[in-house]
């Protein structure tokens, strides 16, 4: 790879790092990150497919209160540099994104020591912006926020520095020398994981009342007609629907005249 | 008296808004997004207070813990500038105040914003996204990119002007009414849709085969006549490609081998589809409960996965 190249791709990951912590523009997020690294190393269609198909196995993961998803940012920049590579080192298109899919889900964990790393490291990091507090310093409290933010873009980074100087026959080896049943393993391995990030939104929200949509989301599902766009409408309409009954029970409840005549009766000569 | 009032322009309502965007930016195991939000309060502590003291005071308080989901945080932040305008107006505004409306606020709103935005959202323009770019359509990212950040954008600006407007109204909204309908629907639609999700995207297939049972003549389609059929030159393929085609329709799948292979997975997908995935997910849900740290559940999943792989059983 020329130095221009490996100098775009190191903004790309940095721009991802940071995104992997922010979570607004979504840098981070396979879809883009890799349509990215594609684009700045000239193999724009293979980024795209594989963001794509990244991108459907990282939709459960997410940052829940204090807890850490695995890491889509190194995931998906790291895994699409190592595809850049292998085609670079005569791998055809498929090959090389197959195998890049199956290095994700190892990197995202990976990536997930190296955000609580930065996560630590950032305690320190507000003690002084405490300090500049108290002197009402505004300036340095900015600095810090900056500095603080960018630690988290050098985590991408530099493992995506280091990659790009890996020459790509000994990338090729160690994806020839990997046996097949690790990569299958691991790709089934990787089938499950979603169910982690499910699992904490779960134990977050779940009470006895919002049980049964659960069921009938999970019912509802294997109606494979049913597109997901389909399915948010029924989710919202469930919501609706229930939210208004909930409604009238209590008002109807509370009031004189409840529909119910032969009730109103009985309940007159007590 | 009039004039002396100091309020909070657009601009430094806007400049609050950008630089609450990086919120979680020094976030942190000790007082988690303390630092971003101290760094989103600096317009307006520095508009509100000219006095090096009320500075000072003013950072301090705002470097206190604070955890949210980073969008929602928006009206949170929406009705602390309300409340510091109040306050460096001259009205009563203890710290404990602003402090108490931080984190009454940020609770339920986490409950809403994880569902909305990381649960719903998301897998939906994501998976819209990468359903086109996996055919190697540039539409994919830039649909999702495009549509994600207009409507966080707006959603942000709006909802802290919303904060902002309503100032300390919206925390008698919080102990019931409004705010506590919007948490519920959050969680009727959150729990349905990760039903769905589950469902869709937890993939777990056993592989052992149940049984093996050779089918009777005429279950299955009769290669060998196919074969003769197209012995018969260019009409002959095109007769062997339409009789194998219309066996197949009666058939169904079962029709194209001689023995009818049933496997486990086959007899789960008969009971309910996904059987398998929802008793993963109800798994985690008790391990999490139990304490396991998510760490060590994913690089269980992928011991699993191998061993089960090399048994044969996955």
């Amino acid at each position: 790879m020329s130095v221009f190249t490996i100098i775009l791709i190191v903004i790309v990951a940095f721009l991802a790092g940071m995104e992997g912590i922010l979570d607004q523009w979504q840098f981070h997020q396979p879809l883009v990150a890799c349509t990215l690294i594609g684009l700045v190393s000239g193999h724009f269609e293979a980024g795209i497919i594989l963001g794509g198909t990244l991108q459907m196995m990282a939709l459960g993961w997410a940052n829940v209160g204090a807890a850490v998803a695995p890491d889509a940012a190194l995931a998906s920049v790291a895994s699409a540099i190592l595809m850049v590579i292998a085609m670079n080192g005569g791998a055809d298109q498929g090959e090389a994104i197959s195998t890049a899919i199956a290095v994700a889900v190892p990197l995202s964990v990976a990536g997930l020591f190296l955000t609580m790393i930065v996560r630590t490291l950032a305690i320190p990091v507000v003690h002084i912006m405490d300090g500049a507090a108290a002197r009402g310093d505004f300036m340095a409290i900015d600095v810090w926020s900056i500095i603080a933010i960018c630690m988290q873009g050098v985590r991408i980074a530099i493992p995506a520095a280091a990659l790009c100087f890996i020459p790509s026959d000994a990338v090729m080896s160690v994806l020839n020398m990997m046996p097949a049943w690790l990569n299958e393993g691991m790709t089934i391995g990787g089938g499950m994981v979603a169910a982690v990030g499910y699992a904490m939104v779960i134990n977050m929200m779940a009470t006895n009342e919002v049980w049964p949509f659960f069921a009938l989301g999970f019912c509802l599902a294997a109606i494979s007609q049913l597109t997901l766009i389909a399915l948010g409408v029924i989710g919202i309409s469930f919501a609706l629907i229930y939210l208004g009954l909930k409604d009238v029970a209590k008002s109807g409840a509370g009031a004189a005249g409840s529909g119910d005549p032969l009730g109103d009766i009985l309940d007159d000569y007590e | 008296m009039a004039e002396n009032k100091v309020t909070l322009s657009k601009n430094d309502r806007l400049a609050v808004w950008f630089r609450h965007q990086y919120l979680q930016g020094s976030w942190n195991y000790e007082r988690m997004q303390n630092g971003g939000w101290c760094f989103s309060m600096i317009p307006a502590i520095k508009k509100l207070y000219t006095n090096k003291e009320d500075q000072i005071a003013a950072l301090k308080r705002h470097m206190e813990f604070y955890n949210t989901h980073p969008y929602v945080s928006s009206p949170v932040i929406g009705v602390t500038l309300a409340l510091e305008e109040d306050r460096a107006n001259g009205a009563p505004v203890e710290d404990a105040a602003i402090q108490g409306v931080k984190v009454g606020m940020m609770g339920p709103l986490a409950g809403v914003g994880d569902p909305v935005f990381w649960f719903t959202l998301r897998p939906l323009l994501g998976a819209l996204g990468a359903s086109l770019a996996m055919g190697g359509s540039i539409m994919g990212p830039i649909l999702f990119f495009v549509a994600w950040n207009v409507i966080r954008l707006a959603f942000e600006w709006y909802t802290q002007e919303f904060g902002y407007n309503l100032g300390t109204s919206i925390t008698k909204d919080l102990s019931g009414g409004l705010m506590g309908k919007i948490t519920e629907g959050a969680s009727i639609l959150g729990m349905f849709v990760i039903g769905a999700l589950v469902e869709r995207w937890v993939s777990i297939s056993f592989a052992p085969t149940v049984s093996t049972v050779t089918q009777s003549e005429g279950a299955y389609i009769d290669w060998n006549a196919i074969a003769e059929t197209a012995n018969g030159g260019g009409q002959g393929v095109a007769d062997a490609i339409h009789s194998a085609l219309s066996q197949y329709a009666s058939l169904g799948a079962t029709g194209l081998e001689v023995e009818k292979v049933t496997t486990l997975q086959a007899n789960l997908d008969s009971l309910i589809p996904g059987l398998a995935a929802v008793g993963v997910t109800l798994l985690c849900c008790w391990l999490l409960k139990k304490k396991v740290s998510p760490i060590v559940i994913i690089i269980g999943m992928f011991a699993v996965g191998i061993v089960g792989h090399l048994i044969g059983l996955l």
